[in-house]
């Protein structure tokens, strides 16, 4: 309950941050919400010895849409709360489905405090929106000792709480390419009761043209010890008008990726099960919300 | 790792301190400014009998280190009567309503419910529930909890209209 | 001219006595952050104490060192088993007639049993201390299966008890082998069951769950050198019997402790039991001069205190092929962890588990249960259990379902063929059980008729017939269940803890202006007592409720009582309360009779005053009768007005009632989502209406998280799983559905104001509601029994099984 002692820093840029952890290595870590480092320390699961508090840091926050050639994209400061991301009307506007799955983690004080930089950054299997920013493309903007990085979701998870976040970097933006007009999408999570973290959860989005599926992506949360990109599941759909033999197919490919643990929530066999149900509910829930 | 000088304003009071950094937000309440109203129901950031409110956001104020608390502007259950004891709407519901048995979540739901009722004056039942999800009770089974909070809803909409 | 008298409906209105919704006197401090629980205590120079825990769930101790935790600035004291033995401290006395480590002495028995106690001056370095104490353990083999528990080559657990062959209840069979208690007739039960047209068997289990209050257990412990009295606050639902047990283990003469219970955030029996932190703290106090305080966190609440349920029911039910039940055979296998703890009245090793034949008239019954020591936490009866009926009530609704379906009668009508009827009460069971009184029938048929219930099986057949052509995915359950619980330990002659007879008390004074004090020997925590029993009174002296204050929990001023627990408040407090208040009014009549210069008889009582009869303006109200008491030289009666009343009940009393539960199962995923749940309670009569119902809706929620996901389990090295608040299941406002709540009214004959109580009611008929729902959804296609939690794996898992998932 009672975690044990450190030096608190609160710098008032990235560069002062970076100081303060370079000075520190891996006895300083930073903290976003601390929703999921300070349960952590209080169990003495995490025992720092330097807590860098990046609350002070403006560059952080904020979102903007940038309007681009390609599409434009939406650039999301790290420190960016949950509930900010819920009540944003540019994110309601043009990527709803952050809003959806930010409406599925934990509870309305844990979104007050917890970040979406916090939420993508730590590895934590268990967090929602890794599974979401697979499935939008999106890429993590972090500063390290080397400069500015830029490391693409889809690739950034290598193991439970290990990332291809280099040592001493600090996540400080996520891009997300702006989904295309039109799309739909959809974050379907199976949980034991609400703010619990998924037994499986689905994250879809799609896009038709012609009354066919033209464009699709598919990521799983939970149902293995990093989020799962499902590409296979998602080529599936593309180029079929989801015709009930083209989501069994992709539901079979989710399956298959699977390799959840069995905890609490179930077995593995039963998680694997419920993924499939999740993908396949996300689909239906995606292509309802979709303009054909 | 000695103790840092921490300011903040908890119920309209600036109160000033010498904390570790690590002194749980709700210990430092609790210990250091006798404000025993929020409660400490778990260990595992769940239970929401600790819930303050903090610059204007429902916190769990166990998983706030006072040092992140620095300079930040509190209130508890204790802050939310008029200050010649009139009680807020939602005291007067929770009672006439029977929204609370042994009285443990009872500080953190009405502190929570506060700010719920600020951020959305009319919710509906549904969105009541969702907006206490953060706070856990073992005796009241919620209904009357629910109720009390909808009750306090009607008559703090009812206070404005007559004052509009 | 005196003005006109108000009617007697509107004078008593303003008493707001039995039978009034009053509002709580409680939630003026709660509401605002006034409430006073243990962990508010703040004392000068008060030091705070945290455990040590075992990582094991079975090893050896082979050291302890504390050197470097002793180091740490602030810290006192490191108490071991070492340090106590010379106090013979180390091990305590448990309700159940067995004795339980206070710190582990050689070995460790059990995951998060306490090792050690670190003493600070705050509580952040004692938490940092508990992480430098160095035990050195060496493991042992763990026993987590009871059925395996007394195999041949089973790892012995108690190495204390070794060679005793018997203990508090009777012979010991095997090393890990507690007690067996047996009740019935087992030759009448046999040829029943061997004569039985159709015979169903089960096995029913009730797994592990836990009280989990919102706060958790602790105290603040005070030895007063200078006076030589020991002080300790702390969250007790048995305050008296705490002092008697501290005197006769400390030795301190029982005059010089004082135990208070202030404000308790919830108990449901998890608060009973003294635990090793109370004998901690006491010592470390007495040691120290100083006060201790000792608050456990949430994971040690769950790991570490009085468990619930760990049952293993295997029944066996016979009956006539048109469904009249013959006979009953139950035979129980009773986890009850490492030390037998359980909080049972100490004559009864497995409570009042004889009430399993339920609502129903069977001849012929008979009960083995065999109670057996795991590498587990100790505990077992807890939890709105009302002492195991929970188990016994879960038991005998599941054995009705399964004896319907094999019949292929309906669950309702089943039930309506074999209740007691009402022309049988009192009634006394094949187990010897009399039951108080109650109306079955009629409480059933309100139910039904109020949800509609061939409707619901109406729709149920469409729902079975849509699923089999593919239509939907969703298969609807109506689950039934009717209790009959037993409450209000109890009787002396056969109702004691620890030796201390179940009776209970009440004491009241009345001011000179006409308010009054009662004191009681309960403890509420959250019941509402403060309010209710102030109605109790209001009713019989004619004092307004609001003026009467109801204290509770301070031994120095309480009169004897056994607390708060086994819903035994209204049962037996509530009717020493009654009585003394007639005798109040007793003495009243004849200081009135004295004022007025008539005769005792000449008087008739009319709700808040004494008139002559015949001569309705000659009267004395209670508030004059109360000053005269004070005032007036009355031949033959002392000054004051006050009287103490101390409880034996004749019997236990039986609410009973009529739950029933829809849900809706999405098969794919095993969600399963409660669309209506109904409960009608019989708790005779109703004291708070407003109360009743919030107990309802607590019992029913906790209810429906047993029954729907709550569950502490141990893995085959005996760690402990869902012992904390992510896994162990709580429902928030969200999961938790909307409660309909009835209500009939059937008195008990033999209260005084004929009321059963209502407590733990929700807990022991909801868990049968919702797993007979779960049950009956997929009872169609041939499912018999699914064990709970009903969680979605499990529920997943059975339509599974049953070749229905997709």
């Amino acid at each position: 309950m009672i975690p044990a002692p450190f030096e608190y820093h609160r710098p008032t840029s990235v560069a002062d941050a970076l100081s303060i952890c370079g000075r520190y290595g891996d006895e300083a870590r930073v903290v976003a919400g601390g929703h999921s480092l300070i349960p952590m320390m209080k169990l003495r699961m995490a025992q720092p010895a330097h807590l860098v508090d990046l609350r002070d840091i403006a560059a952080l926050k904020g979102i903007r849409e940038d309007v681009g050639i390609d599409g434009g994209s939406i650039v999301i400061g790290a420190m960016t709360t949950q509930a900010e991301v819920i009540a944003s009307p540019v994110l309601g506007r043009l990527c709803p489905i952050l809003r959806e799955t930010a409406l599925q983690i934990a509870d309305p004080q844990i979104r007050n405090c917890g970040t979406l930089g916090g939420n993508v950054a730590n590895g934590d299997p268990g967090n929602d929106m890794p599974a979401v920013m697979q499935a939008l493309d999106a890429v993590y903007i972090a500063e390290g000792p080397d400069g500015r990085i830029e490391l693409p979701a889809r690739t950034f998870y290598e193991a439970a709480f290990f990332t291809t976040l280099p040592e001493g970097a600090i996540v400080t933006a996520i891009r997300i390419p702006t989904p295309r007009a039109g799309h739909g999408s959809a974050y379907v999570k199976q949980k034991r009761k609400i703010g619990d973290y998924a037994t499986a959860a689905a994250a879809v989005i799609l896009s038709f043209e012609g009354g066919r599926c033209a464009h699709a992506a598919i990521a799983l949360t939970n149902v293995a010890d990093t989020p799962l990109h499902a590409e296979e599941a998602a080529a599936a759909l593309v180029g079929t008008a989801l015709d009930a033999a083209a989501v069994d197919r992709a539901v079979a490919a989710a399956e298959a990726i699977t390799r959840p643990a069995s905890d609490g929530r179930g077995p593995a066999i039963f998680r694997t099960r419920v993924a499939g149900q999740m993908v396949r509910r996300a689909i239906a829930a995606a292509a309802e919300r979709a303009r054909r | 790792m000695g103790k840092m000088h921490v300011k903040m304003t908890v119920n309209g009071r600036a109160v000033e301190a010498l904390a570790e950094p690590r002194t749980l937000l709700i210990h430092f309440l609790r210990e250091n400014l006798d404000l025993t109203g929020p409660h400490i129901g778990c260990d595992t950031s769940h239970c929401g009998a600790c819930t303050v409110d903090l610059d204007g956001r429902s916190v769990k104020s166990c998983t706030v280190f006072v040092a992140q608390a620095n300079g930040a502007d509190v209130v508890t259950i204790e802050g939310l009567a008029a200050p010649d004891g009139t009680l807020h709407a939602l005291q007067e519901a929770f009672r006439q309503n029977h929204g609370l048995q042994c009285g443990f979540c009872t500080p953190g739901m009405i502190t929570r419910a506060w700010r719920l009722l600020q951020d959305n004056p009319n919710p509906t039942e549904e969105e009541v529930r969702y907006g206490i999800s953060g706070n856990l009770c073992r005796c009241t089974g919620y209904q009357n909890i629910v109720k009390a909070v909808l009750a306090a809803a009607a008559e703090l909409n009812a206070v404005k209209e007559a004052a509009e | 001219m005196n003005a006109p008298v108000a009617s007697p409906i509107e004078r008593a209105e303003k008493l707001q006595g039995l039978g009034s919704s009053r509002k709580r006197v409680e939630d003026a401090r709660f509401t605002q952050g006034k409430g006073r629980y243990v962990d508010d205590i703040k004392m000068p120079g008060m030091l705070y104490g945290d455990f040590v825990r075992s990582p094991y769930g079975h090893a050896r101790i082979k050291s302890i060192d504390a050197s470097a935790a002793l180091a740490v600035p602030g810290v006192i004291a490191v108490l071991t088993a070492a340090d106590l033995k010379p106090l013979n401290l180390h091990y305590m006395p448990t309700l159940a007639g067995d004795v339980q480590a206070v710190l582990a002495d050689e070995k460790v028995l059990f995951y998060g049993q306490e090792v050690a106690f670190v003493v600070a001056e705050d509580r952040y370095a004692a938490a940092d201390a508990v992480e430098l104490v160095e035990v050195d353990y060496e493991a042992l083999p763990a026993l987590v299966d009871p059925f395996h528990a007394m195999d041949a080559d089973a790892p012995e657990l108690r190495e204390d008890l070794r060679g005793k062959t018997s203990g508090a209840h009777g012979p010991r069979r095997h090393p890990n082998h507690i007690f067996t208690w047996e009740v019935g007739d087992k030759a009448a039960t046999d040829a029943a069951i061997a004569a039985g047209e159709v015979v169903a068997e089960e096995l029913v289990s009730y797994q592990r769950v836990h009280p989990c209050p919102l706060e958790t257990c602790g105290c603040v412990a005070s030895m007063d050198k200078f006076n030589g009295k020991l002080t300790v606050w702390g969250t007790f639902q048995a305050p008296h019997a705490v002092r008697t047990v501290a005197s006769l283990i400390s030795g301190i003469a029982e005059h010089n402790i004082r135990i208070v219970s202030p404000d308790i955030g919830g108990g449901f029996g998890n608060k009973v039991g003294v635990y090793p932190g109370y004998i901690c703290s006491i010592v470390a106090s007495i040691v120290t001069g100083k006060p201790v305080k000792w608050v456990e966190d949430r994971i040690e609440n769950l790991m570490a205190t009085a468990f619930a349920r760990d049952y293993h029911m295997t029944g066996t039910i016979s009956a006539t092929r048109d469904g009249r039940i013959t006979g009953l055979r139950c035979h129980v296998l009773a986890d009850h962890g490492a030390f037998d703890a359980c909080a049972d009245p100490t004559k009864f090793p497995a409570g009042f588990f004889s009430i399993c034949t339920g609502s129903y008239d069977i001849p012929a019954a008979h009960l083995v249960v065999d109670g057996v020591y795991t590498n587990k936490a100790p505990g077992g009866v807890a939890y709105r259990c009302s002492f195991r009926v929970t188990e016994a009530s879960y038991f005998i609704e599941r054995m009705i379902d399964v004896l319907a379906r094999k019949l292929g009668m309906d669950p309702a009508e089943i039930r309506l063929k074999n209740f007691i009827a009402k022309e049988q009460f009192p009634y006394t069971s094949a187990l010897g059980w009399e039951y108080d009184s109650g109306d079955y029938r009629t409480a059933m048929e309100q139910g039904m008729r109020a949800v509609d219930y061939a409707g619901l099986r109406a729709e149920q057949a469409e729902n079975r017939a849509a699923f089999q052509r593919g239509e939907t995915r969703s298969l609807m359950g109506v689950g039934v269940a009717f209790f009959t619980e037993i409450v209000g330990a109890g009787p002396v002659k056969n109702c004691d803890i620890l030796g201390l007879g179940m009776f209970d008390s009440c004491e009241i004074r009345i001011h000179p202006t006409g308010s009054a004090i009662a004191r009681l020997g309960t403890i509420s925590q959250g019941q509402g007592h403060a309010t209710t029993f102030a109605q109790i009174l209001a009713t019989e002296i004619g004092i307004p409720a609001s003026m009467i204050t109801v204290e509770e929990g301070d031994t120095d001023t309480a009169p004897y009582g056994l607390g708060t627990y086994g819903s035994r408040s209204t049962p037996v407090a509530g009717a020493a309360t009654a009585m003394a208040g007639r005798k109040i009014r007793a003495k009243a009549q004849m200081i009135a009779a004295w004022l007025l210069e008539v005769h005792d008889d000449d008087l008739e009582w009319d709700v808040d005053r004494f008139v002559v009869k015949g001569a309705p303006e000659r009267a004395k109200t209670m508030a004059e009768i109360a000053f005269a008491a004070y005032n007036q030289a009355i031949p033959g009666l002392e000054p004051g007005l006050e009287a103490v009343s101390y409880y034996d009940p004749p019997n236990m009393t039986y609410p009973f009632g009529a739950y029933i539960c829809v849900v809706d199962i999405d098969v794919d995923t095993g969600v399963t989502t409660v669309r209506r749940f109904y409960a009608l309670d019989d708790c005779g009569t109703r004291i708070n209406p407003m109360i009743i119902e919030g107990q309802v809706h607590g019992g029913l929620t906790e209810a429906l998280a047993i029954a729907m996901g709550q569950e502490i389990s141990y893995d085959e090295i005996g760690n402990v799983k869902g012992a904390t608040l992510m896994d162990f299941y709580l429902p928030t406002a969200v999961e938790t559905p909307h409660w309909e709540t009835d209500f009939t009214v059937t008195p008990s004959p033999h209260h005084p104001i004929g009321a059963k109580g209502v407590g733990e009611s929700p807990n022991v008929g909801g868990v049968s509601a919702f797993s007979n729902a779960v049950n009956d959804a997929f009872a169609h296609l041939g499912l018999t029994h699914t064990q709970m939690p009903h969680d979605h794996w499990r529920v997943w898992q059975t339509a599974e099984k049953l070749g229905i998932t997709a």
